[in-house]
């Protein structure tokens, strides 16, 4: 059972993880913690010094999330983005398409069940920030 | 029609293998009903009265004459026998066991079908007009859009946990036949200096709190079409509220906003968007458009009518529309009998009109959203073997657009959140209409009645519309007049007290004889409200 998940090579981040409205204050704060109904534009002036990102998911079901992360990376963030919170399996192929790289579930989730999840569907039909190539894509590149 | 290639089979197979997995894991008890619930969601299906409830998918509301034979296999094989065709152009079975639901997408699969996203806070089905490629009015035929915007919204990473469902409707002409304004986002294609593009309507719907979506972009080109929704969906994903069920739809966040907030927040967005290269390129859109192109069409074709049969002449003067192609016609099977159940057919009814697709209708049907089946291509001098077909079987009624012709939502019978039934009171108020003869004196007339607030009957969108609630205990019925989801698109009003289940039916018939008695020449029942206001009516029903 995991009950942390990393895609990343690099060791995880140990700084200690500020609110987003501490941080605006704390210039030494390199790691931050986003809540669903806050604004993750609010970092982007500040990408340069942030190592971790962790965006809260207190249930599932709130999607805010997700779009959370998909702005930091189309802005540009490259550190750790880290899903907290109420992170099921079913939500981990989704959560990584938006450009989250750990996971840190409230659950420990089992080692099978998120290595079933990530390799569950073999194309996506989206461009997202994960780089990977959509179907449109594909279908073009095959032809 | 859209034909899957091997990228579309393996994302629909990956999904059967994947609900086969939740299901297993559900029946052996290492998944809580709790935690089942959002995954069983997001494969449409849903736990009702009495047992599990499937809704299938059907895109844009077409459909091949085998995969409709698949409809008819499914009907007969995993449930009692019958099927039910939704005001989403989509079909559910209401008595389905769960042991059997992942054999069902498997079937599904296999005539390139699924139930995606049929349920849950998510992007549901893509709806359109069922008359697309055949309507005279047509801009472009709205079908490559739709099915674009099928595949983006495919298990989309980030709008799968909105706040609330969310629906897209996308036309192609000036006449609505899809009621696109009541959707969250309604799409218009239409034409400007030779360049496609889409009117953008957000914030429509029905249900508690009614709305007609306003416009948020005059022309968006065709191939800004997929950011821009993006852009749409990304301003109510973050912003939309999540403290109140009731109050999560994009109309509210819209509303609240104000048009002029929500369309500036959506053109920041999508300016930001402009940069990431979501659109799919103009090569896919014409791929799949080729899927849609004109079929071949026999020409020299008679457009005479033997109408010697005055039974045929009338079924062709009510349910024939005209095509776009000299010596076609499009003609509509009423799901609607007379004393039946609206949307309702039978195995054996669905197979047949898969074969009769097969044979009249180059392999082609349409589901509608009043709940009725369209054969989209049939030959003028077929119409005739056609109609005795249909009329053998049950589904000859001659009443498209009639009184009787209800949109009803499946109701107390069959739905857990129901206040009222709602079939009963369509097949009491088809009756009376049929038997006395004024469904044909009346003309025009769309009643709709949803059993409960939340609208799936479109009871707000009907020229007549009745809502069942709970009256301290007992089913009771309000009488709405003035909706209409067309392009004359309305809202209902509430005439005042509700009646009971008889009351209602007597109600609704005070109502329709003020209008034979008031009405102009060529005025339906509709315009004769908006003439006459509803200060006549309401005396006619309680005075």
């Amino acid at each position: 059972m995991a009950d942390f998940i990393t895609l990343r090579s690099d060791e995880a981040t140990q700084e200690p993880v500020v609110t987003l409205e501490s941080f605006a204050g704390q210039s030494n704060a390199t790691a931050v913690r986003i809540e669903p109904g806050e604004d993750a534009r609010l970092l982007l002036g500040q990408l340069d010094r942030i190592s971790l990102v962790e965006v809260n998911f207190p249930a599932y079901t709130d999607g805010r999330g997700y779009s959370a992360a998909q702005i930091l990376r189309e802005s540009g963030y490259t550190g750790e983005l880290r899903a907290v919170g109420d992170v099921l399996i079913d939500q981990l192929a989704y959560m990584r398409r938006c450009g989250f790289d750990s996971f840190k579930p409230n659950a420990p989730l089992d080692d099978a069940d998120v290595e079933a999840a990530f390799a569950r569907y073999p194309d996506v039909y989206q461009k997202t920030i994960d780089g990977r190539t959509p179907i449109w894509a594909k279908r073009h590149e095959d032809a | 029609m859209y034909q899957y290639d091997n990228y579309d089979q393996a994302m629909v197979d990956a999904r059967v293998a994947e609900f086969r997995d939740q299901v297993a894991r559900r029946l052996e008890g290492k998944l809580t009903e709790e935690q089942f619930r959002p995954l069983r969601l997001m494969n449409g299906l849903y736990l009702q009265l009495h047992a599990y409830m499937l809704r299938v998918a059907v895109p844009y509301g077409t459909l091949s004459g085998k995969q409709m034979r698949m409809l008819g296999h499914i009907a007969r094989k995993y449930d009692r026998g019958y099927g039910h065709f939704t005001t989403r152009q989509n079909i559910q079975y209401n008595w389905i066991k769960l042991s059997d639901a992942p054999d069902i997408l498997a079937d599904l699969a296999s005539v390139e079908m699924h139930a995606i996203q049929t349920s849950g806070n998510c992007i549901r089905n893509i709806s359109s007009d069922q008359y697309a490629g055949v309507a005279a009015d047509e801009v472009a035929d709205p079908r490559p859009w739709a099915e674009l915007l099928r595949q983006w919204s495919s298990f989309h990473p980030e709008f799968s946990y909105l706040p609330r469902k969310f629906k897209i409707a996308v036309i192609a002409s000036a006449q609505d036949r899809a009621a696109m304004r009541l959707h969250d986002i309604g799409l218009e294609l239409v034409k400007k200096d030779g360049v496609i593009g889409a009117r953008v309507f957000v914030g429509g719907g029905m249900g508690r709190t009614p709305i007609v979506a306003p416009e948020i972009n005059a022309f968006i080109t065709e191939d800004e079409i997929i950011s821009y929704v993006e852009a749409c969906l990304r301003v109510y994903n973050r912003y939309g509220r999540r403290d109140n069920k009731y109050k999560a739809r994009i109309k509210i966040l819209v509303h609240e906003l104000g048009v002029e907030e929500y369309r500036r927040q959506v053109a920041e967005e999508f300016a930001h968007m402009k940069a990431l290269g979501l659109n799919p390129p103009r090569e896919e859109l014409a791929r799949i458009a080729a899927h849609f192109a004109t079929p071949a069409y026999e020409s020299g074709l008679s457009d005479d009518l033997d109408r010697s049969d005055p039974d045929f002449a009338l079924w062709v003067d009510r349910n024939v529309t005209a095509h776009k192609q000299p010596g076609y016609a499009i003609a509509n099977i009423s799901l609607k009998p007379i004393g039946g159940i609206p949307g309702d057919a039978s195995a054996d009814q669905i197979e047949l009109m898969a074969d009769l697709a097969e044979r009249y209708s180059l392999d082609e049907l349409r589901v509608t959203h009043a709940q009725n089946i369209v054969l989209p291509y049939v030959k003028k001098a077929d119409l005739y073997a056609l109609w005795k077909e249909l009329e053998a079987n049950g589904l000859g009624e001659p009443n498209l657009d009639l009184v009787t012709d209800i949109i009803a939502c499946p109701g107390l019978d069959y739905c857990s959140l129901a206040n009222a039934r709602s079939i009963p009171v369509a097949q009491k108020i088809a009756s009376r209409f049929a038997s006395n003869g004024r469904d044909a004196e009346i003309g025009e007339l769309k009643l709709k009645i949803s059993g409960c607030i939340n609208a799936c009957g479109h009871h707000h969108a009907g020229h007549i519309g009745i809502l069942g609630v709970d009256r301290k205990g007992t089913e009771n019925y309000q009488l709405l007049l003035g909706g209409s989801g067309a392009e004359d698109c309305s809202l209902g009003t509430i005439t005042g007290p509700g009646f009971d289940e008889n009351g209602i039916v007597d109600a609704v018939e005070k109502a329709t004889d003020l209008y034979l008695r008031e009405r102009t020449e060529g005025e339906r029942f509709l315009d004769t409200y908006r003439r006459l206001g509803m200060a006549p009516f309401k005396e006619a029903i309680y005075g």
